[in-house]
């Protein structure tokens, strides 16, 4: 049921642009609508800057995936080994930032997807798993 | 294992007494290697000139490619991988050039005693000159691909005069932080060379506005508007504008339209009389 996944370092701004790039080339390859494949390469851009932003560098991993009912999506998956966020609820509140920002990447990034599940601990680093369905 | 002084002499010894055959079958290999790019006649040249660079190298009693007396030939060699680099060769093809002295080499060492030994050692030295070669040609590459990022950047954001009073910036490609920065700097300079009260900033070639393109596209409004311009934001599709609204971005009171067409119509028609008549 798994296609190949591809797996990017992002360690600087033009990374983000690679992973902005491989997902949309996913996207199109798993027949996303024109609207969630925008959707899904704005959040991978989003996660893909917190990693590096936040994260001070990590990894992103593409993987196409399928349903139980037989649904196409992509999963993506970032993980860096940074600092991990102390307080959740806080991050996910619209317009907290603590780095400059519009403090809307992370709650809009869970807003832009079908699936979202984040796992985080102080000292060890976050990874955040997303996934789109096609419709 | 590195040549040892005695060694060293040896070899510039050996270059210099075979030096006709030596570059013949060198500049033999290299054309090879090059499949014809570059003249048989040229190709001769630059293997004489490196076989003289080795030699004196060598003879002035350097061991090492980064020894002092091998200065001269460092300099041979990163003119040579800036050349190659340049026309369009690829790495392989230019540490290839140093590579086949060794072939060369092998066809005049003879086969004494401590010819082996004597080769290993040459070997050894002239992979080093082809891995210092390897270095300055990817520094080489590597400088063109940032001049080319910046030409890049000066071609990817001008800013146009519309019509009286309105200047457009069409943007196209990734809105990065140092784009922003030389297109809002573009903008508020027209805006005071031209003094238009009105400029359009066209985002039909921005493939996706996350938070950061948005941001950066904000303040350069907000810095327009301090010089007392309005700022009319178009191109927005369907798809970004239904991304936009599930981030929550917010353009607040900036006018907003999906064509540059709208946008101009949109100003022209506040404009009223006053540009109907001019």
């Amino acid at each position: 049921m798994n296609e190949e996944s591809q797996r990017l370092p992002v360690v600087s701004d033009q990374d983000v642009v690679r992973v902005r790039q491989l997902v949309r080339t996913a996207a199109v390859a798993a027949k996303l609508s024109l609207v969630d494949q925008t959707k899904l390469v704005t959040a991978a851009s989003e996660l893909a800057r917190n990693t590096l932003v936040y994260g001070g560098g990590g990894h992103v991993e593409v993987t196409p995936t399928r349903s139980e009912r037989g649904k196409a999506g992509i999963r993506i998956v970032f993980s860096d080994e940074g600092p991990g966020i102390a307080d959740l609820d806080l991050a996910f509140t619209d317009g907290y930032t603590s780095g400059g920002g519009l403090g809307l990447g992370l709650s809009g990034a869970r807003r832009l997807v079908d699936e979202f599940d984040i796992v985080t601990a102080v000292g060890e680093g976050t990874t955040i798993t997303v996934v789109k369905w096609c419709r | 294992m590195p040549l040892s002084p005695d060694e060293a002499r040896r070899f510039a010894d050996l270059l210099e007494s075979h030096a006709e055959p030596l570059t013949a079958r060198w500049t033999e290999l290299v054309v090879a290697s090059l499949r014809g790019r570059l003249s048989g006649a040229e190709l001769h040249r630059q293997t004489t000139d490196l076989r003289r660079g080795f030699q004196s190298a060598l003879s002035a009693g350097a061991i090492e490619v980064t020894d002092g007396a091998a200065d001269e030939l460092r300099a041979q060699l990163s003119e040579l991988s800036s050349n190659r680099a340049r026309q369009g060769f690829t790495a392989t093809e230019t540490a290839i050039s140093i590579y086949a002295l060794k072939e060369a080499v092998l066809d005049v060492i003879g086969d004494g005693d401590d010819a082996l030994r004597l080769y290993v050692a040459f070997s050894a030295f002239v992979d080093r000159a082809a891995l210092f070669t390897f270095d300055s040609y990817v520094r080489i590459r590597e400088s063109l691909i940032a001049d080319q990022a910046e030409q890049l950047l000066e071609l990817s954001t001008p800013v146009v005069k519309l019509w009286e009073g309105v200047v457009a910036v069409p943007l196209v490609g990734t809105l990065d932080s140092a784009r922003a920065q030389v297109v809002m700097e573009r903008l508020l300079q027209t805006l005071v060379d031209t003094s238009s009260p009105y400029a359009i900033i066209d985002i039909t070639g921005v493939p996706a506005v996350d938070t950061q393109v948005a941001q950066h596209i904000l303040k350069t409004v907000v810095a327009a508007r301090l010089m007392g311009a309005d700022c009319i934001i178009s191109g927005i599709r369907p798809q970004i504008a239904q991304t936009i609204v599930a981030l929550g971005i917010e353009f607040g009171d900036i006018a907003t339209k999906a064509s540059l067409a709208d946008a101009l119509r949109y100003v022209l028609s506040r404009n009223g009389n006053k540009s109907s008549r001019s």
